[in-house]
Parts: C-alpha cells; sequence; structure tokens
C-alpha cells in the first residue's frame, strides 16, 4: 500500500512539466506581462491615471510658452519630449519598488524562468505605453510648431532613446537597491530634481548666466536638450559640439548600462 | 544511487549572515530528503524559515554551503532551477487593482505561456480553489483569506515541478485551511512542495518529511514518526500553573515551564502515577499521546538551554496557541 502511493507520487512528476513546456517559453509573453500589470490593468481600473501622465510635461511647456511670450515654443516642445523620456525611469523606479517591496511580485518573478533582462524590458516598455498619450499631445504640438526634417527626426528619437535608457537604468538599479517605497521616493525625488529641474532642458543653456552653466553641464539631460534644440533648428551648434554632446550622452548611456547589469541585484545577497 | 541523487533535495552546511549581522539566520543547516511530497518546515518567528525557502527558490545567495535540488545547484545553476521552481513568499499581495483571473495570467505569461494558455490554465486554477466566481472581481474586494488564496493559485496553476509556499495558510479560516490540506494533497502527488507554517497540526496533517528550525539551526528532520521517536517518552501532560500543583520528581521524563502551564513529558507508567496524585490533590491536568506540539516545544526548548542558558533558557517558550 505504502509502496504503491510512493510509485504513483512519483510518476507524474516529470512528465507533466514536459507536456507543457517542450517548447520554448515565448519572450513575447512575459514582456507583455509586465506591460500588462504595469501599464494597461492600471489604466484600465484608473483611467485617471492617464490625465496626470498628459498634464505633467505639458504644464511645464505652458509654463515656459507663457513666460517667454510664446518664443520659447520649439525648445519647450522638445523639453517635453525629454521630459517624458527621463520621467519614464524615474516612474520605472517607484513602479519597481512597489511590486518588490509591497507586493513581493519581484521575488515570485525572480524563482521563475524569467530573466533580469526580460523583466526590466517589458517594464521599461509599459513606462512607454504609460506615457503615450503625452507623447501623442506632443507629437501633434511637435509637427505643428517644430517640423523637423527626416533626418533630423531620425536624430531626435535617437536623442530620445538614449534619454530613455538613461533613465531606464538609473531607475532600475536605484529600485533593486531599495528595500521601501519611502526609501524608494527619496532617491527618485533627488534624481528627478538634479536632472530635469536644474538643467536647461526647455530653455537654450545661454540663459544661464556663466559660472552656472557649468552646473548644468553635469546632467546628461543639458547634452539632448542641446542636441534636440539643434535638431530642431532653434539653435546652431558647431560639428565639434555636436559631436561631443553625442559622445558624452553615449558614453553616459553605456556606464549606466554598465552599471545597472553589473550592480543592480537580481538574486540579493 | 544516481536516482537517488536526482530525486533530492540536500543541504550542505548552509549559512546564510544578512549584510553585516553578527548573527548567523542560517547557521550550518545539513540535510538531505526526497525531493517528493511534501516538506514542511517549523520553527519559531525568526528561526530562519523564510530564509532558507528564499535562498532554495534562488532569491538570496547564501553566505557559505551548498544545496541542490534534483541535482541542479542552487548556488552555481540558478537558470536551471528557475525553469521548474515557482514560490508564493510570505509578504506576497495579490495588486488590489488587477482581478485573480489577471493576477494568474500574467504570472503565467512571466512563465512563458501563450495568453491564451494562460487564461485557460487561470481559470482552472481559480475553479480548483473553489474562486471561480470571483475570477473577475478586483482583488481588492476579495476578503483577506482569498487574496492569500489567490496567489497560492498563481503558483499551482503554473508547470513548476518544485513549489516554495511560505506560510501558505495564514489567514485562512479552520474550514478553508482543511480544504486547502486536501489541495495540497493532491498536488503534491505531482510535485515536490517545501511549505513553511507556524500551525504544527498542519505539519502533522501533510507532512512526508518534518524540518525543526531554532535560531537558524536544523535541530531535527525526519518523517513523523521519526520525530515522535526521537523524543523517548510518549506522553504529555498539561497541568495549569495555578493552584501551583505539586511537581513530582521524574525518574523519566521532562518538566517544561510555559505561559499556559506545566508540560511533563513522560512514559505511561510515570503518567498514570502523575496523574493518580494530581486527581488525589484535586488539581487539573489533561494527559495525551505525545504531539507534533509537544515534541517542537521540547525541542526548541531543549535548544534554547543549550545554546545559551541566560538568555534563551529562561525565556518563555511558546506554543501554537498563544502565537496565533
Ligand atoms: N533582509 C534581512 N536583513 C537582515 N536580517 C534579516 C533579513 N531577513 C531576515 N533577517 C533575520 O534573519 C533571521 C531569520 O529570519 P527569517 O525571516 O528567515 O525567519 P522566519 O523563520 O521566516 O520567521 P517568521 O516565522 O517570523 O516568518 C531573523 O533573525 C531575521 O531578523
Ligand atoms: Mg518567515
Amino acid at each position: 500500500m505504502e509502496m504503491k502511493e510512493e510509485q504513483e507520487k512519483q510518476q507524474p512528476e516529470r512528465s507533466e512539466s514536459n507536456r507543457i513546456f517542450p517548447q520554448k517559453r515565448s519572450r513575447l509573453s512575459q514582456i507583455l506581462a509586465a506591460i500588462l500589470v504595469n501599464a494597461l490593468y492600471e489604466m484600465r481600473n484608473y483611467p485617471i491615471v492617464l490625465i496626470n501622465t498628459v498634464l505633467s510635461p505639458l504644464s511645464f511647456l505652458a509654463l515656459i510658452f507663457f513666460v517667454s511670450r510664446g518664443t520659447l515654443i520649439k525648445e519647450a516642445i522638445e523639453g517635453g519630449f525629454i521630459m517624458s523620456m527621463f520621467g519614464a525611469g524615474t516612474s520605472l523606479q517607484s513602479d519597481l519598488s512597489h511590486l518588490k517591496n509591497d507586493f513581493k511580485l519581484q521575488d515570485m518573478v525572480v524563482s521563475s524562468p524569467t530573466s533580469w533582462q526580460i523583466y526590466l524590458m517589458g517594464m521599461a516598455i509599459s513606462e512607454l505605453v504609460y506615457s503615450l498619450p503625452a507623447l501623442i499631445v506632443l507629437g501633434i504640438l511637435e509637427a505643428y510648431y517644430v517640423q523637423m526634417s527626416a533626418f533630423a527626426l531620425l536624430g531626435f528619437i535617437a536623442v530620445l532613446l538614449m534619454m530613455f535608457l538613461t533613465s531606464i537604468d538609473i531607475g532600475y538599479t536605484f529600485a533593486t537597491f531599495s528595500s521601501d517605497i519611502v526609501q524608494s521616493f527619496a532617491f527618485s525625488r533627488l534624481i528627478s530634481t538634479l536632472f530635469s529641474t536644474i538643467p536647461p532642458v526647455y530653455y537654450p543653456i545661454t540663459y544661464i548666466p556663466n559660472p552656472y552653466r557649468y552646473l548644468a553641464y553635469l546632467s546628461p539631460t543639458t547634452y539632448s536638450a542641446q542636441l534636440a534644440q539643434n535638431l530642431g533648428g532653434s539653435i546652431s551648434l558647431p560639428f565639434e559640439s555636436i559631436a561631443i554632446d553625442w559622445i558624452i550622452l553615449i558614453a553616459v548611456t553605456a556606464t549606466l548600462f554598465l552599471i545597472a547589469s553589473r550592480k543592480a541585484r537580481w538574486r540579493e545577497i | 544511487m544516481i536516482e537517488e541523487s536526482i530525486q533530492t533535495l540536500s543541504c550542505d552546511h548552509l549559512t546564510k549572515i544578512y549584510g553585516n549581522s553578527k548573527r548567523k539566520a542560517l547557521d550550518s543547516v545539513t540535510f538531505s530528503i526526497p525531493s517528493s511530497g511534501i516538506f514542511v518546515l517549523i520553527g519559531r518567528n525568526g528561526s530562519g524559515k523564510t530564509t532558507l525557502a528564499r535562498i532554495l527558490a534562488v532569491e538570496l545567495e547564501p553566505t557559505s554551503g551548498k544545496a541542490t535540488i534534483s541535482g541542479i545547484d542552487v548556488v552555481k545553476e540558478p537558470l536551471k532551477l528557475r525553469e521548474k521552481i515557482a514560490i508564493v513568499p510570505q509578504e506576497a499581495r495579490a495588486v488590489p487593482w488587477m482581478t485573480p483571473m489577471q493576477t494568474i495570467s500574467s504570472y503565467l505569461l512571466w512563465r512563458g505561456y501563450g495568453y491564451g494558455e494562460a487564461k485557460r490554465k487561470a481559470y482552472e486554477a481559480l475553479e480548483r480553489l473553489e474562486l471561480g466566481g470571483s475570477a473577475n472581481a478586483l482583488t481588492r474586494t476579495l476578503s483577506g483569506g482569498n487574496r492569500r488564496k489567490v496567489l497560492v493559485a498563481t503558483v499551482l496553476a503554473s508547470e513548476a515541478e518544485i513549489i516554495f509556499l511560505d506560510e501558505p495558510t495564514t489567514g485562512l479560516d479552520p474550514i478553508s485551511r482543511k480544504e486547502f490540506w486536501d489541495l495540497l494533497k493532491k498536488i503534491a502527488r505531482e510535485r515536490f512542495t517545501f511549505l513553511t507554517t507556524h500551525y504544527l497540526e498542519e505539519a502533522e496533517a501533510l507532512a512526508d518529511e518534518i524540518g525543526v528550525l531554532d535560531h537558524g539551526r536544523l535541530v531535527r528532520m525526519g518523517s513523523l514518526d521519526q520525530l515522535r521517536q526521537s523524543v523517548s517518552y510518549n506522553y504529555s501532560m498539561k497541568i495549569p500553573l495555578y493552584p501551583k500543583p505539586p511537581l513530582p520528581k521524574l525518574a523519566k521524563g521532562e518538566i517544561m515551564e510555559g505561559r499556559e502551564g506545566y508540560r511533563i513529558l513522560t512514559v505511561e507508567d510515570e503518567a498514570f502515577s502523575i496523574a493518580r496524585d494530581l486527581s488525589k490533590g484535586g488539581y487539573r491536568f489533561t494527559v495525551n499521546p505525545v504531539s507534533l506540539d509537544d515534541i517542537f516545544f521540547y525541542l526548541v526548548n531543549r535548544e534554547g538551554e543549550k545554546t545559551n542558558g541566560n538568555e534563551r533558557g529562561a525565556r518563555e517558550t511558546t506554543t501554537r496557541e498563544e502565537r496565533e
């Protein structure tokens, strides 16, 4: 009797899982999971969050537009794009810490066949989905006021992509270190002040008087704003400055990516 | 021989020290058990149950030592192991703005299922736990126990062969808990379940193997019968502290003092003679065959005295009733 039960216990053990996954697990599904959990379900259940994502980049834009009596509209729109991208990383950080610390959802994913790369990619894309309404509004404004050539547009998208990757790396690295949500908020506030409020994202850097200008150069958002303003035609940079800005932007993105992949913790220690 | 190493969970001097802590959360834990059926880990708060579960579920790196599950090295082959495992962490909560259906199917998507398959499996699992009716209600509208069940359904819906459940029945009512046990027993035919609990009757009802942790050390391991045999007394008496009873001198047995009274573990003859004396004096008491509760009380009490006479030995040992 005892023996028989033993055998029953062991037999189906392996066959069941083999039946389900002889084929490969779908990466697409794994990415979709993050987009559903972190963006779509939330947007569906709380549509009010959408208003917020549209308003926050637009409110700064409106402010600059009014104060400059309309002269800085191009810079403000480009700044709005850059800030949306940078904001993706800040919200990624708080979303990740929320899911990790308050729901232990990340622990469940760590103990599953999802790699950190796929988890992060899914979460990052979910932040883009979240910013989509804002990006659409900005896109309409861009088409109306800025009108870039196809080549400039490609350059602009590349700048935005760099900004996105940079902010995602920062967000992920900090999120994996935080052990509670308050700690995480403290980090994300600091970062968004340092990288988005102080640097000249919504207006040209020449508006900042000289000794302070050097402070602005500490932030990667400054370089991307400069490149974007150049591409949009509101400032005209010499070739060397464009090259230097690009090199700095790529270097910062690559460095942060390395830090994120080396230092961020998936399995805790 | 080979078959045996493939079908086991083994820990070899597994030790964990968190950060700069001086204490060992796990202290040289060493054991080897079949990786089938249900393994239940019991121990007081802070004894290291969660730490051990998290290390084996590849969430946490041990400080030193080695562990393998079904021949897969926990430290060196995390990717291979993650293909086979699933966990419900102790403090996991279902996301309140999602429905049980969304919670389970998204977890399955993370495991790489196709969308349709994920939905189907999710529904099956909810039905199995009798939550089919709430499949599309927001989790925040469910009761606390049902939210917990949703998480359990999540890993049950998956194909994982090895399941870690860290205190899965906390917050379930007694009837739900018993139903949950039945389900776990069924599941354990297909997969290895590693479960931690504070409910000793849960261990009694479910466990093929029981491990007892105390202050990070594994103080006992074995089947319920083996645990019973490891205590050489077969009767347990409980006597209230007041009115203070005359405590007998025991030739064979142990007297332990807890918050709810004295607990005497002894052999049959002694138990009866003590019972006779107590009855004569009109004292209240109970006599029962030794339960897991008694064994746990005994092991943890004794370990406490052994490791630190002043601090831990003097501490009052609490039992199940108080903790619940
Ligand atoms: N992240 C952490 N950092 C530092 N110390 C920790 C951490 N997690 C647990 N500990 C310590 O490790 C020891 C074991 O904790 P663990 O959570 O494994 O116990 P447990 O048996 O699961 O307890 P409980 O029954 O209360 O859940 C405790 O002393 C605890 O304080
Ligand atoms: Mg625990």
